[in-house]
């Protein structure tokens, strides 16, 4: 090997919450060698659940949406470099190229890629005040047009898009959500779910338009005034903001022939097909071996959980426990927290009726088998369905939807 | 600065000067103690900063809340004296607070 320049080591690519948990596991780990973290935006790892929320409504600081102090990074001798991002992979070489033309030798690397918004291929999107919600620097955008009468329109009712929607109707703006499907988060909720979000969010006074297509977006001396459906009609708007899912940013390992197929393929221990390189977080295609599925989970936990594998796959220790997948979601005062995938369901029980006072549905299989949770303002119950769900415990419907059941029983 | 003591389930013990004001969670978290995982950056929906508060300070940590207490009752091995450490606000009054770690926070 060449002796000039770095020391080789561990190379993370990403410096999002999957990156940046990578780096922290791998030292809680003992890893004791060269450790860089490269990062496309000029901000150490943060959490990005807030930007909908929290961070748009001015409810929380830098300091506080930073995942761990920047002292933690010269603490842990973990070497950070912003806002560069990675142009090219050698696998041969073991080195990757960044953007700001230097080159990065690694002994493994870690590609915590993240996603990236779907681009919708509108007329106008170019136009000013036609937003998307991935970084800070978005959400910066976002909150100062957020003006109280300001009017959004949200392109897409998914969890993004229903999150800044009432946060924007907080905010003192007016909020109208624009979905092609039937119902709100239709890839990722049952419809009773769906009913009881959509309804709640029109009851808060956000115009909610279901199973309505999008033609153009329009403007005028190049600011977004209305967003054209396909009925002919327009929705008036300042500020467009277009939420309909992400694309994991898969292209580096692509070009460097990584086995790639909707996110970068990894195993339980989060290696790819190069057994030097790992992948982490949103940018992969993943197993779930309880739903004997591969799947590419969006979530805070699923970088988390990627993460542990990969720093324990590198430092030898023994694998993690699989986790359940689980997602959360603050609209107004709903809390919402799902856990599982209902693969394979074929019953739907309610527990509770729907209401803002709190109530879950959950979903089993035809053996009884509960297979996932949707919990409302329901915080026991989601927690007692992730763990019938990860005990696979088969309970009888009409016991789970018998609210004087006990949960701690049922799920003992 | 207040000292909050962090006991790994395996022993190990940590510690460690927690600001003022932040939470036992963040004091763990921005000093890589491990065990405490804080998978929802603490909005108290997702149960993996569970701790064992020791008894002589339970009283001080102040008294969990419905979300909290719904979360915690099925928190594997969940005990009297179980909090979620995001909840927990540092101050003062909680120099020389000790707290232990379950085996595993899922």
């Amino acid at each position: 090997m060449s002796t000039e320049g770095p020391e080789a080591g561990i190379v993370i690519i990403g410096g999002g919450h999957a990156g940046g948990s990578a780096a922290a596991f791998l030292r809680q780990y003992g890893y004791k060698g060269p450790l860089t973290l490269v990062g496309t935006e000029p901000l150490l790892p943060y959490q990005r659940p807030p930007l909908s929320k929290a961070w748009l409504k001015g409810e929380a600081t830098a300091e506080s949406l930073a995942l761990r102090p920047a002292r933690f990074y010269t603490q842990q001798n973990v070497e950070t470099r912003l806002g560069v991002t990675a142009t090219a992979l050698d696998r041969e070489a073991h080195s990757v190229t960044l953007s700001d033309g230097t080159t990065l030798p690694y002994t493994k690397l870690i590609l915590a890629l993240g996603s990236r918004a779907r681009p919708l291929p509108l007329p106008g999107r170019d136009l000013g005040g036609v937003m998307e919600l991935r970084t800070a620097a978005d959400a910066d955008r976002l909150q100062a047009a957020l003006k109280p009468g300001a009017r959004l329109a949200v392109v897409g009712g998914g969890f993004i898009g229903l999150e800044v929607a009432a946060s924007a109707i907080a905010l003192g703006a007016t909020a109208t959500v624009i979905e092609r499907e039937a119902r709100v988060l239709a890839r990722v909720a049952c419809p009773a779910l769906s009913a009881f979000v959509q309804d709640y969010h029109r009851a808060k006074g956000v115009d909610v338009r279901l199973a309505t297509g999008v033609e153009a977006l329009e403007g005028a001396a190049g600011q977004v005034t209305g967003v054209r459906l396909a009925d002919g009609g327009l929705v008036p708007c300042d500020l467009a903001l277009i939420g309909v899912g992400a694309l994991s940013n898969d292209a580096l390992a692509q070009a460097a022939g990584l086995d790639c197929a909707n996110g970068i393929v990894v195993d339980i221990a989060a290696r790819t097909s190069d057994p030097d390189i790992y992948a982490v977080g949103d940018c992969t295609n993943r197993p779930l071996p309880m739903y004997g599925q591969m799947v590419r989970l969006e979530s805070v936990p699923n970088a988390i959980e990627q993460a542990k594998q990969a720093a324990a796959d590198i430092t030898g220790r023994a694998s993690p426990m699989p986790e359940i997948p689980w997602f959360w979601s603050d609209q107004f005062d709903l809390r919402l927290q799902m856990a599982g995938l209902p693969f394979g369901a074929t019953q739907t029980v309610l527990r509770g009726v729907p209401d803002v006072a709190g109530f879950a549905i959950f979903h089993l299989g035809a053996d009884n088998t509960v297979l996932a949770v949707e919990a409302i303002n329901a915080p026991a119950d989601f927690m007692a369905g992730r763990v019938l769900v990860a005990k696979q415990k088969q309970v009888a419907p009409a016991l789970l939807a018998d609210l004087s059941s006990d949960m701690k029983s049922l799920a003992a | 600065m207040p000292t909050i003591t962090y006991i790994e389930f395996n022993g190990t013990s940590h510690s460690i000067e927690v600001e003022n004001g932040l939470s036992v969670m963040e004091g763990a978290v921005n000093n890589n103690v491990p065990g405490i995982d804080a998978d929802c950056g603490g909005s108290c929906a997702c149960a993996t900063c569970h701790v064992f508060v020791d008894d002589a300070w339970l009283a001080r940590c102040g008294t969990p809340d419905t979300q909290e207490k719904s979360m915690l009752g099925f928190a594997a091995t969940a005990q009297e004296n179980s909090r979620l450490a995001c909840q927990i606000t540092v101050t003062d009054a909680l120099d020389g607070l000790v707290v232990r770690m379950p085996e595993a926070q899922h």
